[in-house]
């Protein structure tokens, strides 16, 4: 069942332009340049129920845009959205009830007062009895590891902390659909994985749907069997991650560890060689050639191991995201 | 019979439970903020310097007012002033060009209930401040105050309320040209000119020639400060025909202020968001 359906989605902005200096100061004060710039481009998909799936893509790509629209927050300049069966741009109170956003630079929480304060406000807003109030405080808390934390001051909180009551604050309704932007962002390697055994054992309870953008490819590898990849406000690929991976990397990645040592000319006309240091060698090998070209490998040479891999993803992602834009 | 009086309570109850959590936690804000709050308090004494002059300038007479009268307007109009106080518009602006009002849009909850309760919260933590602002200035000026009669003080509080309402709405309406422009505390600046001058602020409306004092009517200004302020004052008015210009701008204000919210929130472009 299709949870969130978008078609044909675009937004469009009105940006104006300013050059340096004292007179270009005074022309932009009497005269302003202005010229649309086209933040998200005519995407479709659809997203089921349960399902999590990663939207990665460079800065300026377009993710927190496209999420603005399916979260109501912004209206599309053209296009369809449909999230939960709502249209989110009327921001009914039903559809608020169902959904959550979570910015990881942004934050719900009153600054000079425990998150508890902040918690309460939601559960009057959300309906919630007291005894629900507490049970779902209880429960939330303790996945996600927080415990005093909730009765002292904000900016008194490591930025893990925070992330975490932010994350119990966006939850307390037990939205159905969660919009999550960076939910990561400045975490330590232990919040972080806490934070994704957290979304995924959310996910399983309560069968929500999860859309979340990250530039930390742990998340994306570890929560989404799914990814859209966005630049330039296109959508790139729509698939799984292995489908994305041969997409990046028409190679596979070998690794071989010889009986005995060789001169590397005689296994360069296999592949790639990536790597070599003694009887271990690195390759990459074209995928279509894979079979014929290990099995050739495996009569010329005495093998004590191989293993057949495909290229780190983070790696592959990585080196897509630093370009800052794909090749078509 | 006892059934049906339990359901309403529970139904006044649960209504009830989004203000009071919202002012008990903007209360514990505003707690948090106190040495700021007694400086805003004093940063509102301006009638209280007008009195000074008013009396020093000895032409109470002059004008056909009495100096009794003088010095309980202007104490009534500082009073008056203390809870009227509104900033929505530089809260506003800067919630938006700061990310803050997407989490608030995101909820179930409009968002001018959040800024319209953080005003009554600030308000309340305001009243021991201006209770002992008020004896300090009893102490100064020996018997400058008065006990209204019990009807008055309630007739006064109705009146402060909707006076305050009132200036809330007008803020809040212009609040919204932050969605096209981003940017209106200049614009709060320029509205507190005709505040200023029109609210009877630095000199009671009845000293104003009569064109000006007509003009100054048509305006929501004299409802918000010197219509509760001669109620305490105990000045004999209108108060049939201040209350329904007062429900008149409030009823105007506050449609204009939904017009605009609903046409300004497809421009909300959730700026650092």
């Amino acid at each position: 069942m299709k949870t969130i359906a978008v078609d044909s989605l675009s937004k469009s902005y009105l940006v104006t332009e300013k050059k340096p200096g004292i007179r270009a100061s005074l022309k932009h004060f009497v005269a302003r340049k202005t010229s649309f710039i086209r933040a998200v481009d005519n995407i479709s998909f659809n997203i089921n129920e349960g399902e999590i799936v990663g939207f990665i893509g460079s800065n300026g790509a377009g993710k927190t845009t496209t999420l603005k629209m399916l979260c109501g927050l912004i209206y599309p300049s053209y296009g369809s959205v449909s999230v939960a069966g709502y249209i989110p741009k009327l921001r009914e109170k039903s559809f608020l009830r169902k959904i959550t956003l979570v910015m990881g630079q942004k934050q719900q929480l009153i600054w000079d007062l425990p998150p508890m304060d902040s918690l309460r406000v939601n559960a009057a807003v959300y309906g919630l009895t007291d005894r629900e109030f507490s049970l779902r405080i209880d429960e939330l808390a303790s996945m996600l590891g927080l415990n005093t934390e909730l009765s002292r001051p904000v900016r008194k909180l490591s930025l893990g902390q925070r992330m975490k009551a932010e994350l119990l604050a966006s939850l307390l309704h037990r939205p159905s659909v969660l919009f999550l932007d960076e939910p990561t962002l400045g975490l330590d390697i232990n919040a972080q994985l806490r934070v994704r055994e957290f979304l995924s054992a959310y996910n399983q309870k309560y069968g929500a749907t999860i859309l979340l953008t990250s530039h930390y490819m742990g998340d994306i590898t570890s929560l989404c069997k799914r990814v859209l990849l966005i630049d330039k406000g296109k959508l790139f690929h729509d698939g799984s991650l292995s489908a994305l991976t041969e997409q990046l990397s028409p190679c596979r990645f070998v690794q071989i560890e010889l009986a005995e040592p060789v001169n590397d000319i005689s296994l360069a006309k296999y592949g790639e060689i990536v790597h070599q240091e003694g009887q271990l060698v690195k390759l990459l090998i074209p995928r279509s050639e894979l079979t014929s070209r290990i099995t050739s490998i495996l009569s010329n040479y005495q093998i004590k191991d191989l293993e057949v891999k495909d290229p780190p993803i983070e790696q592959l992602i990585g080196k897509l995201l630093a370009l800052g834009s794909f090749n078509d | 019979m006892i059934k049906l009086s339990k359901d309403l309570f529970k139904y006044i109850i649960s209504w009830l439970r989004v203000p009071i959590a919202l002012i008990s936690t903007q209360y514990s804000l505003m707690i948090e903020y106190r040495a700021e709050i007694i400086l805003w308090a004093i940063s509102g004494i301006l009638p209280l310097i007008m009195l000074a002059i008013w009396k020093e300038a000895t032409i109470s007479e002059r004008i056909g007012l009495s100096d009794d009268y003088l010095t309980r307007y202007f104490v009534s109009a500082f009073i008056v002033r203390q809870f009227t106080a509104v900033w929505v518009m530089v809260s506003f602006e800067e919630d938006n060009l700061e990310g803050r009002l997407s989490p608030y849009l995101l909820q179930p909850l409009m968002p001018f209930w959040r800024y319209f309760s953080s005003h009554i919260a600030e308000q309340i933590s305001r009243i021991p401040i201006v209770l002992i602002m008020l004896l300090v200035l009893n102490a100064s000026i020996p018997n400058i105050l008065w006990i209204p009669s019990l009807k008055t003080l309630v007739i006064f509080c109705c009146a402060l309320f909707s006076a305050f309402c009132v200036r809330f709405l007008l803020h809040w309406m212009f609040s919204m040209i932050c969605f096209w422009s981003d940017r209106v505390s200049a614009l709060e600046r320029l509205l507190l000119i005709p505040y200023l001058f029109l609210s009877g602020l630095v000199a009671p409306l009845d000293t104003f020639p009569t064109p000006i004092r007509n003009f100054a009517n048509l305006t929501p200004f004299p409802y918000i400060l010197a219509f509760p302020s001669n109620i305490l004052a105990e000045k004999k008015i209108d108060l049939i025909s201040n209350f329904t210009s007062l429900f008149f701008w409030a009823i105007l204000l506050f449609l204009l202020s939904y017009l605009f919210w609903k046409r300004g929130i497809r421009h909300y472009s959730g700026m650092g968001a």
